[in-house]
């Protein structure tokens, strides 16, 4: 394993570590994502279109993403960490990615969940919706944890992190409402790929500049 | 070592810093005094590259991973004990036998018997003895110390007092409300106002 990806590694099992400790995280995705889907459940009235289904789904995961996001630099901003880890040697971009991955997983997680509650409330599960919110989970830790560093060096952190990661997820519900009931979701699917791709690139090279002055 | 001319820091309005000079040769021992307020922290993480000066020129001629860095936080995480959080730091400063030199540092410092205990359960006192584990653990060529002495008791003072003293000529920065602790080994004096 090379030098940097077993900075990953590190950085990544210890975030899983620091969730697996203190459950801050992921059972309160949990809780929001099936309790979001819950009041869907109720308040759209019965034979709603597929399209009205899955974009309620599609809200809620994006709300849960951004839900987990605001805890994702929480143990770094509280205690200072941030500097520990930006004054050692490995590249900063490890910071990130391993970061990234932490959340990633407890996105996975709440949606182990939440699927199989849509599946429940609405109408079976496709194999475009699951293969679309994968792809979206990438897109949404990629460039989230980026703007959740950003956020987290500012005062008025839970109003900026919102704002600015919203508008940006926005291609992300196009793309996933599009390739979950599109008769040919493929062009949605490489969109979401492509969005990946981007943002991931983007929050790469960009990460080292967010966590210095 | 370092080198800053008419080195100034200004956040927003306030001036912390303003055109200071400063030599600190290899092997110096500097000791920086000053009232609350005053920038010796700022100086600290200015060094540390943590800040971008905002007027004049900082060099310090040392790569990142060779900088002992102890500031106000530990910089340790709660949740994971001590043995895990100096674990981490080794793997991220590409430390050979990282898991001796962790438990090493830590039976140094008085840690050794709590070492599987998590951070966030200690005191200020061990909190502190854990953070001069982390900076010393890659034996760094450069330290900088923010108030080491800070929630320490004699022994931690005395086995830290021992860690300078068998780091000989290593270059040090330390910003203290308690020069006289350090006085033996001081080779010059910064006070800031």
């Amino acid at each position: 394993m090379s030098a940097y990806a077993g900075d990953v590694a590190a950085l990544a099992r210890k975030d899983l570590l620091l969730e697996l400790r203190s459950r801050d995280t992921v059972p309160a995705m949990l809780l929001f994502v099936v309790s979001a889907l819950t009041i869907f459940h109720f308040a759209l009235p019965s034979g709603s279109s597929a399209r009205a289904e899955t974009g309620l789904l599609w809200i809620a995961i994006v709300f849960t993403a951004l839900l987990g996001l605001t805890r994702a630099f929480a143990a770094e901003r509280e205690q200072s960490l941030l500097d520990g880890l930006v004054l050692a040697p490995c590249d900063r971009s490890a910071i990130w990615l391993g970061k990234t991955i932490g959340v990633t997983l407890f996105l996975v997680l709440a949606e182990l969940v939440a699927l199989p509650a849509f599946a429940l409330f609405f109408h079976p599960l496709s194999w475009e919706l699951v293969a679309a919110v994968a792809l979206a989970d990438v897109g949404i830790a990629a460039i989230g944890t980026l703007l959740a560093a950003i956020a987290a060096a500012s005062r008025a952190r839970e109003l900026l992190l919102p704002l600015l990661f919203l508008p940006l997820a926005i291609p992300v519900v196009i793309g996933g409402v599009g390739a979950s009931i599109a008769a040919n979701p493929g062009s949605f699917l490489a969109f979401l790929g492509l969005y990946d791709g981007v943002f991931a690139i983007l929050s790469w090279a960009s990460f080292e500049y967010v966590v210095t002055e | 070592m370092i080198c800053a001319r008419k080195l100034s820091k200004r956040f927003g309005d306030k001036r912390v810093l303003e055109r200071l000079d400063l030599e600190v040769p290899r092997g110096g021992f500097v000791l920086v005094t000053g009232p609350n307020g005053s920038g010796k922290t700022t100086l600290l993480r200015l060094c540390a590259g943590l800040f971008a000066p905002t007027g004049g020129e900082l060099e310090v001629d040392v790569p990142r991973g060779a900088i002992g860095f102890l500031a106000h936080e530990p910089l340790v995480y709660r949740e994971l004990t001590a043995l895990e959080n100096l674990d981490l730091y080794g793997r991220l400063y590409r430390l050979p036998e990282r898991r001796e030199r962790a438990g090493a540092m830590l039976e140094r410092f008085g840690l050794w018997r709590v070492r599987n205990e998590r951070a966030g359960t200690f005191s200020r006192g061990m909190l502190q003895r854990l953070a001069l584990c982390r900076t010393f653990l890659h034996d760094p060529d450069l330290l900088l110390l923010d108030e080491p002495f800070d929630g320490l008791d004699v022994e931690g003072a005395d086995l830290l007092q021992m860690e300078l003293a068998q780091r000989t000529g290593v270059t040090a920065l330390v910003a203290t409300h308690d020069p006289e602790a350090l006085a033996g080994r001081v080779s010059a004096r910064l006070a800031l106002a």
